[in-house]
């Protein structure tokens, strides 16, 4: 038949890799779930970069959390001190061993007393292995480093072939493996490349130090069949074990709260619209000496007057120093330390290094949960690390803050006219943001506060002047004269000088009003002078009127007896009379 | 062909009195080529170099899985010195006769 058969989008069955999660924070996260489940993964990385220590939480956490039990193989140290070592983290692997969920062999290698003469095999170490998976039926191997064998054993081709008989051992058995490596010079990921035999993922650890600092870092490899970060993630030893730190993937799944936390500053409530979103941040940046500090601390303050816990950490000043210098500016943060509210917690951020401090503040946020948290100042923390570093570390704390709910506070010190970019890379992140700038005029520096933003807030898009007074930080409304915001002592001079324009106004006013009731009165004289005229002249022409009527009354009277006197006569018209004149 | 003596004794004559004897331990997994090996280039070796002085313990491994513990073993076959001391491990099919003689210190390293 000529009927054509199209080819049909074949439907993309998603076979997706059955994953082993290890349980340590945020690694399940990048590798979208753990561990290929019954393979080896090589994590490989230079000495002291926390190999073994994911090893460890790995069979710690499926022993714990997941039921499944483990066994560590260790080549490096005994027994005793890998127990001591990660119980600073909280595990304690001999309960864990009692309860039956986890073996821990130490195999002691001596690499001076032992000698080949022949051909040999490891079974030694299949046989010890298969009988410590099978005592507790583990379902999860680490072995700890097992290229010490290569030093040990000195017939590099046959340690090379037993151990890809090792590997090829696991896979059968189903096992989820952790192979520690460590790193090689130039670029290997490990000395005697046994990548080679770990195809399936690869995990390098880097333990940097630059500019005598160090940070840690993870990174995945290699992950066969599986989606991954591609991105080098900073992480962090805690007292809870392994913390990988997911920059990239920083959660924004925060509740929003609609409820409003005041800053300390009526005006500065006012101006963004009725206070701060409680559980969000807000920065307040400005140059030196602007009163960061203060603001920073009005907040905390006023959480604490509400009854609330706060946690102050300052990088620049000691406790004491703190408490002081806020109280000469009236804000009294020692009878809240007393009252067991306040927490100031001061240090270096260069002694211990990013990492650690990001533990000691996620540490400190659990012991004391507090509601409102100030950072002063972030600057300092640049000298801990690169830009991006801080950027990192600094979107980590905010990241702690925020994800508890608590309502932070971050003061950055920035020359004026330029922001750092460690700034600029964290403003986003932050919800509020606020400006003190310094203006100079007239011999003095004055403040000058800006909102430059506020997350779904009304807020002001006016400039206040922000002065620092015996009670506290206070905003006062900037005074606008002709070359624009006047503050300080010229604002007082403008307004004196207003004031003084007004007085001298309304002095003119009561003059005016004087005089014009003056001439009122002069005006009221003049109308009687001419009324009484008027009534003169009135009366005169009354008079006048009255005279000649009378007159005209006698010369009628006259005429009339006239006429009489010649009415025997002949009678005289009028009109004759005329013509006769 | 599954179970071999685990701990077999091959007690030599003791004569040399002003020599020490030699206390040894073979660890090998069950009845491999190498493990046959060892045991008969073991016992050639003992005979020739340590008559009357030596005694040799046989453990397999795949019967006392967790003895491998004990002494550390990994590689198999191992042969282990237990006297004189100080321990010595020597490890394969002891083939090379010179290396298991260095190995044993019956003869300087080298020579």
């Amino acid at each position: 038949m000529g009927t054509s058969t199209k080819p049909r989008a074949r439907s993309l069955v998603q076979r997706r890799l059955a994953k082993a999660p290890t349980g340590i924070r945020g690694f399940d996260q990048i590798t979208d779930g753990g561990l290929p489940r019954g393979r080896p993964t090589l994590v490989t990385g230079a000495s002291g970069s926390g190999k073994t220590l994911f090893g460890i939480e790995f069979l710690v956490r499926g022993a714990r959390d997941f039921d499944e039990p483990g066994v560590l193989m260790t080549f490096e140290e005994s027994a005793a001190d890998v127990a001591e070592n990660v119980a600073s983290l909280g595990f304690d692997l001999a309960q864990i061993q009692k309860d039956g969920l986890l073996v821990v062999d130490a195999v002691h290698v001596d690499p001076g007393g032992i000698l080949a003469a022949g051909a040999f095999d490891l079974d030694g170490l299949f046989i010890r292995l298969a009988s410590a998976v099978d005592e507790v039926g583990a379902k999860r191997v680490v072995l700890d480093t097992i290229e010490v064998l290569f030093g040990a054993l000195g017939n590099e081709g046959i340690v090379r072939g037993e151990l890809g008989r090792l590997f090829g051992w696991l896979k059968d058995r189903g096992l989820t493996a952790v192979v520690t490596g460590e790193r090689g010079r130039e670029g290997q990921l490990t000395r005697f490349g046994i990548e080679e035999y770990v195809s399936d993922c690869v995990i390098v650890l880097d333990h940097r130090v630059c500019e005598e600092i160090s940070t840690r870092r993870l990174r995945v490899a290699k992950y066969r069949g599986s989606e991954h970060g591609t991105n080098e993630y900073p992480f962090l030893i805690t007292n809870k074990g392994l913390a990988v730190l997911p920059l990239t993937s920083v959660g924004l799944s925060y509740g929003a709260s609609t409820q409003r936390v005041s800053t300390g500053m009526p005006q500065l409530d006012h101006m963004l619209g009725g206070g701060v979103y409680c559980g969000t941040t807000v920065m307040v940046t400005g140059g030196a000496g602007t009163g960061k500090t203060t603001l920073a601390a009005q907040m905390v303050e006023v959480a604490c007057a509400r009854g609330e816990r706060a946690l102050f950490i300052s990088f620049e000043e000691s406790p004491q120093q703190l408490v002081r210098n806020m109280a000469s500016v009236g804000i009294d943060l020692g009878r809240w330390v007393e009252a067991g509210l306040l927490q100031v917690w001061s240090e270096r951020a260069t002694m211990f290094g990013l990492e650690s401090h990001l533990a000691r503040l996620e540490e400190f946020l659990d012991d004391t949960e507090p509601t409102v948290v100030a950072l002063d100042a972030m600057a300092s923390l640049a000298h801990a690390g690169s830009p991006y570093e801080v950027t990192a570390a600094v979107t980590r704390e905010l990241d702690l803050i925020k994800a508890r709910g608590i309502t932070g506070v971050l003061t950055a010190l920035t020359r004026d006219g330029e922001v750092e970019t460690s700034t600029v890379a964290v403003s986003s992140l932050v919800d509020t943001w606020l400006l003190v700038r310094n203006v100079e005029s007239d011999g003095e520096r004055n403040r000058l506060l800006f909102v430059i933003k506020s997350r779904g807030t009304e807020h002001s898009n006016q400039v206040r002047e922000f002065v620092l007074t015996r009670h506290g930080a206070e905003l006062v409304d900037v005074s606008v004269g002709p070359q624009g915001v006047v503050t300080g002592s010229a604002r007082v001079a403008l307004e004196t000088g207003r004031r003084e324009a007004e007085v001298a106004r309304r002095e003119d006013f009561a003059q005016r009003r004087a005089s014009l009731s003056r001439r009122s009165a002069e005006m009221d004289a003049q109308i009687a002078v001419l009324r009484a005229q008027f009534e003169q002249e009135a009366t005169a022409l009354e008079r006048e009127i009255a005279q000649e009527s009378r007159h005209d009354e006698q010369s009628t009277r006259a005429l009339s007896a006239l006429s009489e006197a010649r009415a025997d006569g002949a009678l005289m018209q009028p009109g004759q009379e005329e013509d006769q004149r | 062909m599954t179970t071999h003596e685990t701990t077999g004794k091959v007690q030599g004559s003791s004569d040399g009195q002003d020599q020490e004897s030699f206390d040894l331990r073979l660890y090998v997994a069950g009845h491999s080529p190498k493990s046959v090996q060892a045991i008969e280039n073991l016992r050639r070796v003992c005979d020739e170099y340590l008559p009357g002085r030596y005694h040799i313990e046989l453990i397999d491994l795949v019967e006392h899985p967790k003895l491998a513990r004990g002494d550390e073993i990994i590689a198999v076959p191992t042969l282990v010195r237990r006297l004189p001391e100080p321990m010595r491990k020597i490890i394969g099919d002891l083939s090379d006769t010179e290396r298991v003689l260095v190995g044993l210190q019956l003869r300087p390293e080298g020579g």
